[in-house]
């Protein structure tokens, strides 16, 4: 403490002091004769100032000083440098800011670490109704719950669904929330306005309380105080909007967002299949999960006992009682893109990793490129006795500094990087809407891919220098007669894991690209393109339930009548965008499920689906003829074997409201893709729309029409609206649809290809320079070997072979690491194996490619020496 | 580096002669090296190189104490003088000498 006071107070006067006190001890000695031999001044006071200074600090000081000043007369160097860091610490940071706001922040509650979810150990294997992105638990379940749970100080529950506003021309729909009354007390949810939902709002139904977001709230209520007339009009019925709820609140459900929250009412009879309810809770002090865990598995019998639902078969009943409940984690709240974006995420974060090892290599390569023209002058240093560390410290500052302003750059880049990342995984079907700030998470990891990257280019020039030897360098001017072994052989590794780390990259682009293109191009085995597809609701009509069947014939021939429809047919569940409907069935001994679809006449012709056997469904199939049934041909393969299906029966299990059926197979169609253009096929069933045993009051058609799908939209919207104008229609085009439903597949094509791309580049750059460097180290001994009668063509080949070599060992290395790195992405491709040989070869034949583009220039150049310039400069 | 029949001073040895010098009263940077010279029967010789850096850096430890004076003949000239801790320390590192150089000398005898 004394001596840093002593310094900051002295330092000021310390050389006119030294300079003075050595003046008088001179002409003291000179007065006395005094033969006390003299120093040099100049020494004296260098080691006298060492002690004096702060030598961390001020050194570290002069070195930010001497390495801007060394950056900025070097512009070209500094722009690359920056914008290579800049762009490759900002696309991971994207990433992992993604991540971050998807995966690990915690919701914007007090305390969201209390927060535990309540849910079927296993899931609920696809039983009952799950409409919702994620499976949860039934109403009559959290009901149990909340009455017999003791490891919360407080449960909720809640469900999001969409909610239609407004009537007529004004119609919307929009993304809703219902919530059981203690969802926002428990949460600790303050109002912006008004107030929330409170337990005394859940009544019966219909409800007549609703809550608005702050978005909805701003948007499309202008803003208003809330009061009394503040109304709104949900599914036609009024609703008294009594509160907002804040600006950060975007429910618990990460990636979705709600306009309005309305309380959980209470029916006449609660459905007990629909597995649509989340529930949380906090847990009680000294409560663990685990603790959580083991007494929600003590109460789980007398839950599941009292709420089985009701017609189902003795089987899934079984099944239904084995149900097991459990608490888990949900301080960062449940999201549906978490499992859906899950591995993809992590791949990118992987691919964009390298992509910024590459740019480092190259950087490394600069900076090395750099410290030679500076040999002499390191050297020249390093003789004059400056240490070796102080030159060392100087790079790596140099190299710090880069790498700082890399980052400093690339968070800024990050944010723009990510909103597009978000941007292109939100469809016309389902916004995501992502808070993406940059918390210490954030920092950190840009901080932390920044040293990375630092200690990774600024380390190779440095370790150079530490082995260099000022006598042979100022000897050689920077050039020794073959180009020191060692240098090259350092040179050499980083050009080998530079092909091997682009090759990774590269298989991964050219997998995903490829994945995506046969998606795109895979026949489903049905019509894709020219459908559109429209959802007919009429909740609000005087249609009686009775008369549904007949009121969506009339529709349907509507629609039908339309001039320029192609074709038109009605069906009960729409394929390859992932929706499932099953049913238990009985084929003679054999027991197991099929999918199942009610569809008007003409669904097979309308979707370009061939009758390969028997009869297609026609007019005569009513609701008053025999059952009868069209199955696909894996339904025929699994159940029949080689048995002609024409004329068997099957027996349907009973479910609540669709009793056991017997049905006589009279068609077989080919197989198509069922959900998804992904996964097998599975066995379907396809009976008459007629025979359909419980309609509601929706119609759900697919149209077939050669023009413009918003033409076909628009006249079907507007026919329908002349005539029923209480009906709500949406409608969509079905292929963008399926296409929006390959957001993930895009996006993996798309950045992968894209970090492909950089790749490839990267590796041109970094062969190039690494290629010229090689050939100007080597000037002289090629001028040797030119002077001693080597042709041009030697020294070309030279060149080419040395570079073949270091090709294949790096190829090798890279397929290696792509063969394991594969496994990861197995997941995510559609047709094809991380082992495809023509993605393997193809890479590898792109990179030989541009190994031979990027090293042919240098040798040509080299060839071309003129060997008595080449040793003269010596 | 100089004549054999000059010994070097050995590392650290400089430090405790300084002290040494300077416990007979306040002196500026040439009469302790002077003083040095004389009580060593004109056997060491301190150039100004080892000595100003020392006196520095003892400065800087607190050993010693630097103020601007007026020397005999009416010139500008620092004078130091020994502190509390200094004397301590040549104390110390006296004790220390006297057994480092009986050991020595014991070695050597043999």
């Amino acid at each position: 403490m004394r001596r840093i006071l002593l310094k900051l107070f002295r330092r000021r006067r310390l050389h006119e002091d030294l300079e003075a006190e050595l003046a008088f001890h001179r002409e003291m000695a000179g007065e006395q004769q005094n033969p006390i031999p003299l120093g040099r001044t100049s020494q004296i006071k260098e080691e006298a100032f060492d002690l004096w200074r702060f030598n961390g600090l001020e050194n570290l000081w002069r070195d930010l000083v001497w390495a801007t000043r060394g950056l900025r007369k070097t512009p070209g160097f500094l722009f690359t440098a920056l914008l290579s860091l800049g762009l490759g610490i900002g696309a991971n940071t994207a990433i992992f800011q993604i991540i971050n706001a998807v995966r690990l922040r915690s919701l914007p509650i007090p305390s969201p670490h209390e927060l535990a979810e309540v849910r079927i150990v296993g899931g609920n294997g696809g039983l009952g109704l799950n409409p919702g992105s994620y499976s949860g638990l039934t109403r009559p379940i959290w009901q149990e719950i909340r009455s017999h749970q003791e490891a919360f100080s407080g449960a909720f529950a809640w469900a999001s669904n969409q909610v239609f506003l407004g009537r007529g021309e004004e119609l919307r729909r929009v993304p809703a929330v219902r919530v059981s009354g203690d969802f926002f007390p428990v949460l600790g949810i303050r109002p912006w306005r008004g107030r929330l939902l409170l337990p005394e709002d859940e009544t019966a139904c219909p409800e007549s309380k609703a809550v608005v977001s702050y978005a909805y709230w701003l948007g499309q209520m202008g803003g208003v105080e809330i009061g009394a007339d503040s109304k709104l009009l949900v599914d036609g019925e009024l609703r008294q909007v009594v509160g907002v709820t804040p600006p950060d609140f975007f429910g618990l459900s990460v990636g979705e967002h709600f306009d309005v929250a309305l309380p959980f009412c209470q029916p006449k009879e609660l459905r007990r299949d629909i597995f649509d309810t989340v529930v949380m809770g906090r847990l009680r002090p000294g409560w663990t999960l685990e603790r959580a865990s083991a007494h929600l598995q003590a109460i789980s019998p007398g839950i599941i006992e009292a709420t089985v639902p009701t017609g189902y078969s003795a089987y899934s009943d079984e099944r239904y009682k084995k149900f097991r409940l459990a608490a888990y984690p949900a301080s960062a709240g449940i999201s549906s893109l978490r499992t859906q974006y899950n591995s993809s995420l992590w791949l990118l974060l992987g691919l964009s990793g390298l992509v910024l090892l590459m740019a480092c290599a190259n950087l490394a390569n600069l900076m090395l490129a750099r410290a030679t023209t500076r040999e002499h002058e390191m050297a020249v240093r390093l003789a004059l006795g400056a240490s070796r560390g102080r030159l060392l410290r100087q790079l790596l500052t140099e190299a710090g500094l880069l790498a700082a302003a890399g980052a400093i750059l690339g968070i800024g880049l990050a944010q723009f990087f990510s909103q597009i990342l978000v941007w292109s995984i939100s469809t016309a079907s389902g916004a995501v809407d992502l808070v993406l700030g940059t918390d210490w998470r954030v920092l950190l990891f840009a901080t932390a891919a920044a040293v990375a990257t630092c200690i990774i280019f600024g380390a190779i020039p440095a370790y150079r220098l530490a082995n260099s030897e000022p006598t042979i360098a100022m000897k050689g001017g920077g050039r020794s007669i073959t180009g020191s072994r060692s240098n090259l052989a350092l040179q050499r590794l980083m050009l080998v894991t530079q092909i091997a780390v682009s090759l990774v990259l590269l298989v991964g682009a050219l997998l995903f690209v490829r994945s995506f293109g046969k998606l795109i191009t895979f026949d489903p085995g049905m019509r894709e393109a020219d459908i559109t597809v429209a959802m007919l609701g009429y909740p609000a009509s005087n249609v009686p339930p009775a008369e549904y069947k007949k009121f969506s014939r009339g529709l349907l021939e509507e629609v039908r009548s339309i001039p320029g429809i192609l074709g038109a047919a009605a069906t009960t569940n729409l394929p390859l965008l992932g929706s499932s409907w099953e049913h238990g069935v009985h084929v003679g001994s054999a027991d197991g499920g099929s999918k199942f679809a009610w569809v008007s006449p003409g669904y097979f012709d309308t979707m370009g689906i061939r009758v390969i056997a028997g009869r297609d469904l026609d007019k005569k199939d009513t609701g008053e003829s025999p059952r009868v049934a069209v199955v696909n041909q894996t339904f025929v393969r699994r159940y029949l074997g080689s048995a002609n299906p024409l004329g068997v029966t099957m027996r349907t299990s009973p479910e609540p409201n669709y009793p056991s059926v017997v049905y006589e197979i009279v068609g077989v169609i080919q197989d198509t893709k069922y959900s998804d253009l992904r996964g097998e096929t599975p066995p379907m069933t396809f009976a008459p729309d007629l025979q359909y045993p419980d309609p509601g009051p929706y119609t759900v058609l697919m149209v077939y029409s050669k023009q413009d799908p918003e033409v076909v939209m628009s006249t079907i919207k507007r026919t329908i609206a002349r005539n029923h104008p209480e009906i709500i229609t949406t409608s969509a085009d079905f292929q963008t649809w399926i296409r929006d439903g390959l957001v993930r597949e895009r996006l993996m094509a798309t950045l992968a290809g894209f970090f492909g791309f950089l790749a490839a580049l990267l590796a041109t750059v970094g062969l190039y320079g690494m290629a010229s460097y090689m050939m100007a180290r080597r000037r002289n001994e090629i001028g040797i070997r030119i002077a001693l009668g080597a042709s041009r063509r030697d020294v070309i080949g030279m060149a080419m072979r040395e570079a073949s070599r270091l090709v294949i060992i790096g190829v090798l290395i890279g397929m290696a690491t792509a063969l394991l790195a594969g496994e990861g992405a197995r997941s995510l491709l559609f047709e094809l194996t991380p082992y495809d040989p023509p993605t393997l070869l193809g890479a590898a034949a792109l990179l030989a490619a541009i190994t031979f583009l990027a090293t042919f220039q240098p040798a040509r150049r080299a060839s071309k020496l003129d060997p008595t310039v080449a040793l003269r400069s010596e | 580096m100089g004549k054999s029949a000059q010994p070097a001073l050995m590392q650290g040895t400089l430090d405790l002669l300084v002290l040494h010098a300077l416990q007979r009263g306040p002196m500026h940077g040439y009469a302790i090296a002077q003083t040095i010279h004389l009580l060593s029967d004109e056997v060491l010789k301190v150039e100004e190189g080892s000595l100003y850096p020392a006196l520095y850096r003892l400065e800087l430890d607190g050993a010693i104490s630097g103020e601007w004076g007026v020397s005999e003949n009416n010139r500008k000239a620092k004078y130091y003088s020994i502190t509390k801790y200094g004397k301590k320390l040549v104390a110390e590192q006296q004790e220390t000498w006297n057994r480092l150089s009986t050991a020595i000398q014991r070695v050597l005898a043999r």
